[in-house]
Formats: C-alpha cells, sequence, structure tokens
C-alpha cells in the first residue's frame, strides 16, 4: 500500500484510471472497444483536445487558465469559413482563411492576457467574460447558422488527409506536442512559467517580467485554441458557431488528470496529452456502451471533479512526505 | 532508570521518508517542569521528532508514552486533545483572518448561535499583553510581520490548557524584549508542571532557559547532557561530529576603494536621509530593531521600494532606473530574508532555484543549455555542501538549512559584486552559519561588496567592518568594527548616540 502511495504521488492519478478505463471498456464495449479501426478513431479525435489542452497546461502552470477556449474555437470556426467563403481562388482561400482564423483567436489570448497580467484582473474573470463575447461574436457573425460551402480540398486534406498513412491531425498533434515540450523543458519561456506560476514573489525578486510572461502564456494558447478550431473546421467542412462547448471542461480536466497542478509551477506537456487521451478514451468508451451524450455529460463533470480533489489529495500528501 | 517525573517517553523513534532515514531508534524523555532542548543541524531530525510527538506524523518504529499510558496519535488533533500544544517554524494561522479569529480558530466562543465576539477580543487582548506582544488584535494577520505574526502563533499555543509545550525555533523574529516575555511565560508554565521541548540554533539563549539539552546528529541522538555540562564548544562539536575553534572567521582583509554610494535616500515606505558609501571588499552591516527600516534599505538598492528622493551611485554612475532585472545585469543581487515567501519556489527543483536569476546566460540559440547548467549546479553543490546533492530534486524536500544554501549560492551562478543579505542565517543551524560566514569571508576577499542585514549582534559584531545601525527609518549611527560592541550597536537601534 505505502508503495502504491508514494507512486501515486509522483505520478498523480492518471496511470491508475487509465488502467482501470481500459479493463473496463474492453470487458464492457462487446469486443468493439479494443480493434486498430477504434484506437485509430480515437486518437485522430484526440489531436483536437490534445492541442487545446496543451495551450490550456501554459496558462495553468502561470497559476491561472483560460475559460474561453471553448468559444474561442467556435469563434475561429465562424471566421475561418465566413474568409474562405469570401475568397474566390481556392487555394488563396484556404490560407487566408486559416491565417485570419488563427489571428482571431490569437487576438482573444491577446485580450486575455493583457487584461490578466498587466490589469491584474482574476484569470476566472477575465475567461469567463471573453468566453461570453466570443460566443457571443461567433452567433452574431454566423446569424446562429453554420457555413457551409467550404473549398473542399480544406477537409480533404486538413480535415481527412494522410502522409504515409498517419492521418495529418495526428502529425500536427505530435509536431505541436514536441514544441511545446521543448518550449517547457529547454527554453527561458517554459522556465519563467514554471516560477511565475510555483512562486511569482520568487520570480520577481530574480528579476523575471512576471507580467510580460504571464501575458505570453495567454496568446500561446490563444494561438493552440486558433488551430485548434481551424483543424476542427476543416474536420467538419463547415463553420460552426456552436463548436467547442465542452472543451473549457475537458481542457482543465485533461491537464488536472495529466498531472498539471491547478496552483500552478506543475506539470508536462506529456502528462497534459495522457490526460486528453484519456477522456476521449471515455468519451469513445461510453459511446461504445451507448450511454447517452446527457448522461456523458454528467459522467464528465463529475471526472473533472474527482481529478481535482485527487490532485489536491496529491499535493497534501507530498507535503506530510516531508 | 527512575521515573524521575517522566510526562513524556517516546523509546525506540525511526521514521523513514522517501530516500532518508529521518530518525533512526530515537529515545527521548521529558520531564515535568523542564524545558529540554533539542539541538542538531538542519535536517539532523528535530522537526521530525518534534511532529511525531505532536501528532503530525506517525513513526515507523518505536512508541511514545505519556506517563504510563502508551499513546497513538492519529492527527494533531489527537495529541492537542491529550495535551500536547505546539508551535512551529511554519505558521498555522490564517492570513485572511483577523489575530482574534486566529487564535479562537476551532474553538470559537458562541452565544445562542452567533459569534460571542466582545469576550473574543477581551481574552485575546489579554493573552497578547500578558506576553508584553504589542500586536493588534483586529489587526490581519496576512499584515502582520514576521515578527508579529510569529507572536500570534505563541500566543495561540499557550492559550490551551497543556502538559506539554512544543517550541521550534520561537524566537527566530523576536527583539531582545520580548524575547525576556516569552522566558518569563516559560518560567510560570514550568513552574506549573509543563513539560517544554524547545528546539533552538542560539546557544546563548538555550543556555539561558534550557535545562537539559539533547543532541541530534542525522537522525540519532547523539548525546543528553544537563546545561550546565554544555558549552559552546562542546555542543558544536557534538552536533557536527567536527571541532571548531571559532564560530566566526578572522575577517583580515582590508576594504579600498568607495563602489556604492547612497545620498539622502528616501521612499515610499518611510525611509528617510539614508546615506552611506561603501567600498570594494567591505562588509557592510545594517542593524536595527524590527521596523526600523534595515530590510528597507537593501530592498530599495535593489528596486523593490519605490524611491521617492535622494540617489544611488554605483562606480560613481547614477543609477536611474532600479528593478530587479536591472540591479541583476549591474551585478547587485538582494536574498530576501524569508525564503518561502519570495526566495524559493518549492515546487521546482534543486537547479531551476539555483540558476533562477540567470537563467540566460545559460541560453544559446534560444535553447537552455541543460548540460552546462547541471555542471555548474553539481559544482556549487559540493562547494556549499548542500544536501543531499542531487539537483533534480525538489526543493520542498531538502531542510531549511539547506535551502538557504541554494539561496544563497544564486551569487555564484552570475557575476555578482554587491551581494545583500537580508538576515541571511535565520533559521539555520550552527554548522550551516559557520559556512555561511566562511562564504562571506570568501566574497569579501575577493573584493566584493557584502552589504550583511542582520538582527543578531554577534553576527554584526564579528563578521562586519562597518555597521549601519537604522532607527526609526533613518540612519542612527555608522559604527566601525573597532567601535562595534552590544551596547554601542543596542543604544543606536534605540536611537541614543
Amino acid at each position: 500500500m505505502d508503495s502504491l502511495k508514494q507512486i501515486f504521488v509522483k505520478v498523480g492519478v492518471l496511470p491508475f484510471l487509465l488502467i482501470a478505463l481500459l479493463i473496463l471498456f474492453t470487458l464492457a464495449g462487446e469486443g468493439r472497444f479494443m480493434t486498430i479501426s477504434n484506437l485509430l478513431n480515437v486518437s485522430r479525435q484526440t489531436t483536437y483536445l490534445a492541442i487545446l489542452t496543451a495551450g490550456q497546461m501554459l496558462t495553468i502552470l502561470c497559476a491561472g487558465f483560460d475559460l474561453s477556449v471553448g468559444s474561442s474555437v467556435a469563434l475561429t470556426s465562424v471566421v475561418t469559413s465566413m474568409s474562405m467563403v469570401a475568397i474566390a481562388a481556392p487555394t488563396m482561400a484556404i490560407i487566408i482563411g486559416m491565417i485570419v482564423g488563427i489571428a482571431t483567436a490569437t487576438l482573444t489570448g491577446i485580450a486575455n492576457g493583457l487584461t490578466i497580467a498587466v490589469f491584474r484582473v482574476s484569470p476566472f474573470v477575465v475567461t469567463l467574460g471573453m468566453m461570453s463575447v466570443a460566443q457571443g461574436l461567433a452567433l452574431l457573425l454566423s446569424k446562429g447558422v453554420p457555413i457551409f460551402n467550404l473549398p473542399p480540398d480544406f477537409n480533404r486534406i486538413l480535415g481527412i488527409g494522410k502522409i504515409a498513412g498517419v492521418p495529418i491531425p495526428i502529425l500536427i498533434t505530435l509536431f505541436i506536442v514536441i514544441v511545446i515540450y521543448v518550449l517547457l523543458s529547454r527554453t527561458r519561456i517554459g522556465r519563467y512559467f514554471y516560477a511565475v506560476g510555483g512562486n511569482v514573489e520568487a520570480a520577481r525578486l530574480s528579476g523575471i517580467a512576471v507580467r510580460k510572461y504571464t501575458f505570453m502564456a495567454y496568446v500561446l494558447c490563444g494561438t493552440l485554441t486558433g488551430i485548434t478550431g481551424v483543424m476542427l473546421t476543416a474536420r467538419v467542412a463547415s463553420g460552426e458557431p456552436n463548436l467547442g462547448a465542452a472543451l473549457p471542461l475537458e481542457s482543465i480536466a485533461a491537464a488536472v488528470i495529466g498531472g498539471v497542478s491547478l496552483r500552478g509551477g506543475e506539470g508536462g506537456v506529456i502528462g497534459a496529452i495522457f490526460g486528453a487521451i484519456l477522456i476521449v478514451l471515455i468519451r469513445n468508451g461510453m459511446d461504445l456502451m451507448n450511454i447517452s451524450s446527457y448522461l456523458q455529460m454528467v459522467v464528465m463533470g463529475i471526472l473533472l471533479i474527482f481529478a481535482v480533489v485527487m490532485d489536491h489529495f496529491r499535493l497534501s500528501m507530498k507535503g506530510r512526505l516531508r | 532508570m527512575t521515573s524521575d517525573n517522566l510526562i513524556l517517553r517516546a523509546e525506540n523513534i525511526t521514521k523513514r521518508f522517501p530516500g532518508v532515514l529521518a530518525l533512526d531508534q530515537v529515545t527521548f524523555y521529558l520531564r515535568a517542569g523542564e524545558v529540554h532542548v533539542l539541538f542538531g543541524e538542519n535536517g539532523a531530525g528535530k522537526s521530525t521528532l518534534n511532529k511525531i510527538i505532536a501528532g503530525s506524523y506517525l513513526p515507523d518504529e518505536g512508541n511514545i508514552y505519556l506517563g504510563e499510558e502508551k499513546v497513538v496519535f492519529g492527527t494533531p488533533h489527537d495529541a492537542r486533545l491529550k495535551g500536547i500544544s505546539a508551535v512551529y517554524q511554519e505558521f498555522s494561522l490564517v492570513p485572511q483572518l483577523t489575530v482574534v479569529e486566529n487564535l479562537f480558530l476551532g474553538q470559537e466562543l458562541v452565544k445562542r448561535g452567533f459569534l460571542d465576539k466582545k469576550p473574543m477580543f477581551t481574552v485575546a487582548k489579554e493573552s497578547l499583553s500578558r506576553l508584553g506582544f504589542d500586536i493588534d488584535p483586529l489587526a490581519q494577520v496576512g499584515t502582520l510581520s514576521r515578527a508579529e505574526a510569529q507572536m500570534v502563533e505563541i500566543a495561540k499555543a499557550i492559550q490551551q490548557k497543556m502538559s506539554i509545550l512544543i517550541l521550534d525555533e520561537p524566537t527566530a523574529s523576536l527583539t531582545n524584549k520580548e524575547v525576556d516575555h516569552l522566558f518569563d511565560l516559560i518560567r510560570k508554565l514550568k513552574s506549573d508542571g509543563v513539560g517544554i521541548i524547545y528546539i533552538s540554533h542560539r546557544i546563548d539563549e538555550l543556555k539561558r532557559i534550557g535545562d537539559r539539552i539533547t543532541v541530534l546528529r542525522d537522525g540519532k541522538r547523539v548525546a543528553t547532557l544537563d546545561m550546565a555540562e554544555a558549552n559552546e564548544q562542546k555542543l558544536i562539536s557534538l552536533m557536527t561530529g567536527r571541532e571548531y575553534e571559532d564560530v566566526f572567521p578572522q575577517i583580515t582583509n582590508i576594504p579600498s576603494k568607495p563602489v556604492l554610494s547612497v545620498k539622502n535616500l528616501s521612499t515610499v515606505s518611510g525611509l528617510h536621509n539614508i546615506s552611506f558609501q561603501i567600498q570594494e571588499g567591505e562588509i557592510f552591516g545594517i542593524a536595527g530593531l524590527i521596523g526600523a527600516g534595515k530590510s528597507r534599505v537593501g530592498r530599495a538598492l535593489y528596486g523593490l521600494e519605490e524611491i521617492t528622493g535622494g540617489d544611488i551611485r554605483l562606480d560613481g554612475q547614477i543609477l536611474r532606473k532600479i528593478s530587479p532585472a536591472e540591479s541583476l545585469n549591474r551585478g547587485i543581487l538582494y536574498l530576501p530574508p524569508d525564503r518561502h515567501k519570495e526566495g524559493l519556489v518549492l515546487c521546482r527543483s534543486v537547479r531551476e532555484n539555483q540558476t533562477l536569476c540567470s537563467v540566460p546566460l545559460f541560453e544559446r540559440g534560444g535553447l537552455i543549455q541543460l548540460k552546462r547548467e547541471e555542471t555548474l549546479v553539481r559544482r556549487l553543490i559540493d562547494k556549499m555542501k548542500i544536501r543531499p546533492p542531487e539537483p533534480d530534486r525538489t526543493i520542498i524536500y531538502l531542510s531549511g538549512g539547506n535551502q538557504q544554501k541554494v539561496l544563497i549560492a544564486r551569487g555564484l551562478t552570475r557575476d555578482v559584486k554587491i551581494f545583500i543579505f537580508d538576515e541571511a542565517t535565520s533559521g539555520i543551524d550552527v554548522g550551516a552559519k559557520i559556512e555561511v560566514y566562511e562564504f562571506l569571508k570568501e566574497l569579501s576577499e575577493k573584493g566584493s561588496v557584502v552589504i550583511f542585514i542582520s538582527s543578531e549582534i554577534e553576527e554584526l559584531i564579528h563578521l562586519c567592518h562597518r555597521v549601519m545601525v537604522m532607527h526609526d527609518n533613518t540612519v542612527s549611527k555608522i559604527i566601525p568594527h573597532s567601535d562595534a560592541s552590544e551596547e554601542n550597536i543596542l543604544s543606536a537601534c534605540f536611537g541614543y548616540c
């Protein structure tokens, strides 16, 4: 029991959950879970949440979080598709659309970052407000209806395209994860994120420009949210003003389950990605078990609470083991 | 042995933590009405033993007996119910609540379902004044200084009826007057039959208040002596296992040309008319009572205080923009007094904490050169004898003394010419202190400027070329080493020159 406790303190609740769920779904999924096609499906679905979680974790590392990611994805989707539809030449349309989309999400990140870092308002309040602003804008611009007739290549390449048999979204995700990994473990920015989140006073005393780096975390989160939005739009081949409603909750849950502490200063991107994998796995398993999507919402909420409670336990056990 | 009125027997206590054997078959006896001192280096096991007695930890082996009864404490509350009360170095107060609310936390007085605030206020005011602590009961604890918070912590522990009181470094931030009050209180508790376990590194204090002393080293009990038999040299050699000539090294170098000059400095926080000049190779002490402004001077030089007037010159140039980042670029480093609050990022590794102020120096092509960083960190761990010698260990697992060494060694990760030490030796054991003093000597011999802010007059007298005494946020007197004595410094602290 003691060594189990020690493992728990070190790696968090994720490995235990993963193992438990793999067993559960294999048993209850009637043989449909553990198939290559299902698992490939799961990996493809994970990519969107994975990239978003990578962005979310940056803000959590700085002792904050971003509740506006879901609405930002919706806004990105609307802006991207509206731009694409407005341009005649298809290649131009795709490129400009993507740039505009990612830029829009980056702008929301900048707005979040400025208010939180410079005006020192709580991330909860700022991103909650932004969530409403972005969602409102998405609905306003799209008049509440999906936008169709996007250039077919957009969906063909970015949505369902493959290179050497590997789906392009997976390739993009891998690339982003590697970039974030290097950022966090080998660059000044990463180091400072951990310092600012871990002890902002100590960071300040060591000459770290706390406001600058807090700002950066939200901007980067915005950009990654934009990338997620563009990719999701490509996947569903339309601009959806209601895209991503569950994403704030899922990305925070994924990060926390993956070992990123809400207190800030702790956690790695690999763990966060595994957290995202877990969330998607649970959704997939529940789908295979024919659990209704309403009930799935309940389960997800309980999971988030469970993850945060476990994170809290883990931290207090760490303290006692001193 | 005869029972000798033993109220506590801790026998063969063993406690293991991940990677370290904190206590190894330690036996400890406490008599009623005695002050039994626990002495040893940081990491020797004193705090661990205290925490086991107070119910925060369970021992892996061994038993605790209160009188004749064997007891097992699952939580600190169990210990509290059995009459064991504790005051730790890490405070258990809620910063957002007031002093009264904290004193009555968990035992609020209630009348007809509502909080009975008036009697609580009266009792709190009485407790504080009985202890001679001048604190406003309605003040929010988060706004109090470390010293004041410590007083509230002590007042809280003393409130309930107890048979055993554990005090862990209770005088760390107190003035002499407050220490005297505390000792009066301790003597009264002794006569009431309370057994007191006292941890401190201040040998002169221990000799005043202690009856017996148990020395721990590396988790083992090395000796238990009557205080009459214990002298400084014996204690230090028992504690460290090494022989020491003197606690303080001889400072022999002579400072040369002026490097830093401050004229008529004033700050928003109340400093005024601060003027002094420091030379290369000088160890410049800053003394003063709590609140006199000694810390503020250091912080103002570093850029942590808003300056309203006067100027600071470095090598003749007036410093225009002052901030921590600018100061570091100029070769000025400030080490704060409260390492947990402002110094270290506890959830990160030793290595990240070590290089926190010098990360840009390890960058090449946008990436941090991890190998080069590790080499330097290992070298510093070696030089400063930091234990355990693991750069990637999370720093929260290190003892206070070792954490302090990591903080201090930051000054060696970049080109620092002016070191501002603010209470560099608070809460660390004598062995580690000696190492810090040696380090200061080394720095001054290399030609660095060392500004040494301290509330320990002995340190100031022995280590500093000059001591600037602060009084009421201004300079009372600058005393050269030849004139430095406890009397002179103290009078200047009170404004008599």
